[in-house]
This record gives C-alpha cells, structure tokens and sequence, in this order.
C-alpha cells in the first residue's frame, strides 16, 4: 500500500468517522424534536435556533459531571464497558460503500474504506462484539438492576441474531457474495434487492431492532423494571459513551440496510444521467446524497416506531424471536431456494 | 469468487479501529480529568430505589438465560455452516439445494423438539 493511498484511506477513515459522530449527535436532537411533534409539544429549543446546539451542550455537560465508580464495582471492567460499545460502534462503518468512485486530480478515489470480500461477515462480527459492552458495563457495576439489564441484553441479542444470520442468508443466495461493494453494484438503477427479498427485509428490520435494543425492544433499559438498565451506575462520559454508541448503531444498522436491501448509492435514472454526459464525478457525488436521503429515512423511522409502539413484555420478545422469526426466516430461504431454482438464473 | 482480498486490503480496518480507540481513550481520559470529585459514602453505594442496597448484587438467575446461551451456540454455528452453501447457490444447483435442505430439515427436527421441550418457555 503506497503513501498517497494511504493519507487518501486516513482522510476518508476521518471523514467517515465525524460524519458518522456528528449524525449520531443530531439524532439524539431529532428523536427529541420528532417525539416532541408527534406528542403535540415544542421539543428543545432553547439553545440556539431550533435548539440546533443542544447536542453541544449535552455533550459539554457530560463531559464535565462527575465521574462516578461505585465502591463495590470492578475498576477495570466498568471503564472497558462503554469503551467497548462506544469502539464497537465506531468501527462498524468501515466495510461500507459511501459511493462509486471519484476522479481527483487523475487518481481515483475510492468512497469504501475497505472492499474485503468478507464484508458481510465482518459487520456480523462487529455487531457481535457490541453486546459485550453492555454485558461488561453491566455485570462490572455490581447493581442488581445493571446485571439484570445486561442478562436480558445478551439473551435478546443472541436470539435475534440467529434470525439476523439466517434473513442474510436467503440475500447471499441471491447476490452470490459476501462483498458489499458488488453487492451495491449489483443492484445499479433501481435493481434494488428489496424486490428480489420484501420477507427478508422485513426480518431484517425487526432484528436490527432488537440488536440496537431500540422500542419496542428496549427491555434492555426498561425504565419502569429496571431503573436505568445496564447504565443505572454510570455517570459523565461513560454514560454519554453508552447511549451515544447506540445512536451510532442506528446509523449503522440504517446504512447496512440501505446497502444491502435499497441500492446503497444507486438511484433511479442513473445511467440516464450518464448518456446525457454528466461526468462521473457529478453522478457520485448525487449516488452519495442518495444514500444518505435513504439512510436519514431509516433513522426517522427507527425513531417514529419508538414514539409509536409500546415495549414488549421480555417473554414475548423471545416467544418472537423464536417461535416466529426463525421459522419465517427458514421458509424465506426455502422459498428464494426453490424460486431461483425453477427460474434457473 | 471473483473479488479476492489479500492482506493490504485488511489494513484500512486496522488503521480505523486504531483510530477508533485513540477518539474513545482521549475522551475517557478527558472526562477524568474534567469533572468534579467530591466522593461520599453514599454517592459511592450502588443504586437500590433509594433504599439501602441489601446483599451483593451477583446473585443466581433463571437458568432459562443459561439455555438460550447454549441454544444460541448451536443454532448460531449451524447458521455459519450456511454461509458458504448460500454464496455458491447457483454453482451448486439442484443437488447442493436438496442436501441443504435436508439439512435444514434435520436442524428443524431440533428446533421443534426444543419448542416442545418448552426450553424456551418463559412462563414455567
């Protein structure tokens, strides 16, 4: 790997990351302003127009509360807790197709941070590993509410991504590979996957759901049971690290739907636009507002169902998760099996 | 298949994760220095509603949890076992499509002698 490829990597590793921060940040703004208007109320909007700085102030605040480690919990442990999620959620974003390619200045720019053949594999992973952070933070707080927050945690995202690996599966039959960038080139124009896989989509959503512990699966921090959830003992960043992460989950989990069921950065009338010779560049830079018109969808949606549906109870969150989404996400792939068999393609 | 990754193509992962983890000590480190320490006892004391905390926290829980645990290893590695069947569908064809559906079939038979079994039963 030569240099210029490699500051190109770091410049777009940077812009990947902020974006991915400073979305998370007004989403926390957007799901206040969206619960306030669907509750008939005003929302923040005291600190600046709209309350546009609210996210500032909130984070200024939590960075200067108190740090707080309660006398009986492991010292280690509860810092690693947040740090985990927070890292976790960080990092998901790098298998990601922002857009085709951009001519700059003769070189050509790639807006994936890495094309690995595994991509699929590798969000799976990285999802994986975020519970951790949560089951560490809660077990490490020595609280009866946090370690029973963190116990549901676990079991709610493992049952869930049981049925996450198997809605994948009946997509992977169709697109033949792991990778999301030919995944997302696959679907160019409005060949989008949605159409080829509307049951596995909807598995799909719910699951994401259930593992970014979103309404109504956030028995994880069921305020009425469980106080605070897994966080009831963090205090000032920590804290912020926790809810934050989850933000960035949603905007994670958002951009890998649209990528693998909504075209990513292929929009309708795309190559129209190339015969009517609008460079490339043009083209990739409109690819990019597509996806990321699709991906702030899907955030106002995650945020819409919260301010809508009620929670479930836990045991009929499981009795879901197993008795109901594993078996529909089994004939999902008997079906795709069977139609591409017959179809022959 | 047709994209192949060698090792390089591994190391803008690296590169964001190592970023990652620089952003996420910084602002721990940060958040220590920045607040105010004024420790009491009782701010020191884990949260019970208020009331004095009783015990010690890690108590035993239902054991249901310990056989979702177990049910989730087993199922989750069948899933992996999958993966590679579902990228090469189509190389495979109608052969590979009825042996994994015999598969599936014998997975099923002890999804269903779980459900029967009422392991995942909440209410008992």
């Amino acid at each position: 790997m030569d240099i210029a490829l490699l500051i190109e990597k770091v410049i777009l590793i940077s812009v990947v990351l902020g974006i991915s921060l400073v979305t998370a940040m007004y989403t926390t703004l957007a799901e206040r302003k969206i619960a306030g208007f669907l509750q008939d109320r005003y929302g923040p909007n005291r600190a600046g127009p709209f309350g546009i700085l609210q996210p500032l102030a909130d984070g200024v605040k939590l960075f200067t509360k108190e740090e707080i480690i309660p006398r009986e919990a492991n010292r280690f442990l509860f810092v690693l807790g947040p740090s985990l999620a927070m890292l976790m959620a960080c990092v998901g974003t790098a298998v990601i197709p922002w857009g085709e390619e951009l001519e700059i200045g003769g070189r050509t720019v790639s807006l994936q941070i890495a094309d690995v053949n595994i991509g699929i594999l590798y969000i799976f992973g990285v999802v994986a590993l975020g519970v951790y952070g949560i089951m560490i933070g809660g077990w490490a707080s020595n609280n009866k509410y946090s370690l029973l927050s963190a116990i549901r945690a676990a079991s709610q995202n493992i049952s869930y991504e049981i049925s996450l690996g198997l809605s994948l599966i009946a997509l992977l039959m169709v697109t033949g590979t792991l990778s999301l960038g030919e995944i997302v080139e696959q679907q160019r124009g409005f060949n989008w996957n949605i159409w080829y896989q509307p049951l596995g989509f909807i598995l799909f959503l719910t699951c994401s759901f259930a593992e970014t512990n979103r309404n109504p699966f956030d028995l994880v921090e069921c305020e009425t049971e469980l106080v605070g959830g897994y966080h009831t003992e963090y205090s000032s960043m920590k804290l912020g690290f926790f809810l934050f992460a989850e933000y960035i989950n949603i905007f994670v989990a958002s951009a890998v739907m649209s990528t693998l069921y909504f075209g990513g950065y292929n929009f309708p009338g795309m190559d129209a636009l190339a015969q009517a010779g609008v460079s490339q560049n043009w083209i990739t830079l409109i690819g990019v507002g597509a996806m990321f018109v699709k991906v702030l969808l899907f955030i106002f949606f995650f945020i819409w169902v919260r301010w809508t549906v009620p929670r479930f109870r836990y045991d009929q969150l499981m009795k879901l998760g197993w008795n109901i989404m594993i078996p529909l996400a089994i004939a999902n792939i008997v079906i795709t099996g069977v139609v591409i068999w017959l179809t022959g393609n | 298949m047709l994209l192949q990754s060698s090792a390089s193509s591994y190391l803008p992962i690296l590169i964001q994760g190592i970023m990652a983890l620089a952003f996420v000590g910084i602002t721990m480190v940060i958040t220590h220095l920045v607040g105010p320490k004024r420790r009491t006892i009782d701010k020191l004391t884990p949260f019970e509603s208020g009331i004095s905390s009783v015990g010690n926290a890690r108590s035993p829980f239902s054991i249901k949890y310990f056989l979702v645990a177990i049910l989730f290893v087993l199922f989750d590695v069948e899933v992996i076992f999958m993966y590679p069947w579902a990228v090469n569908f189509r190389e495979l064809g109608g052969k590979g499509m009825i042996e994994m559906f015999v598969f599936m079939g014998m997975l099923l038979l002890g999804f269903f002698y779980v459900i029967r079994k009422g392991a995942l039963d909440w209410e008992k």
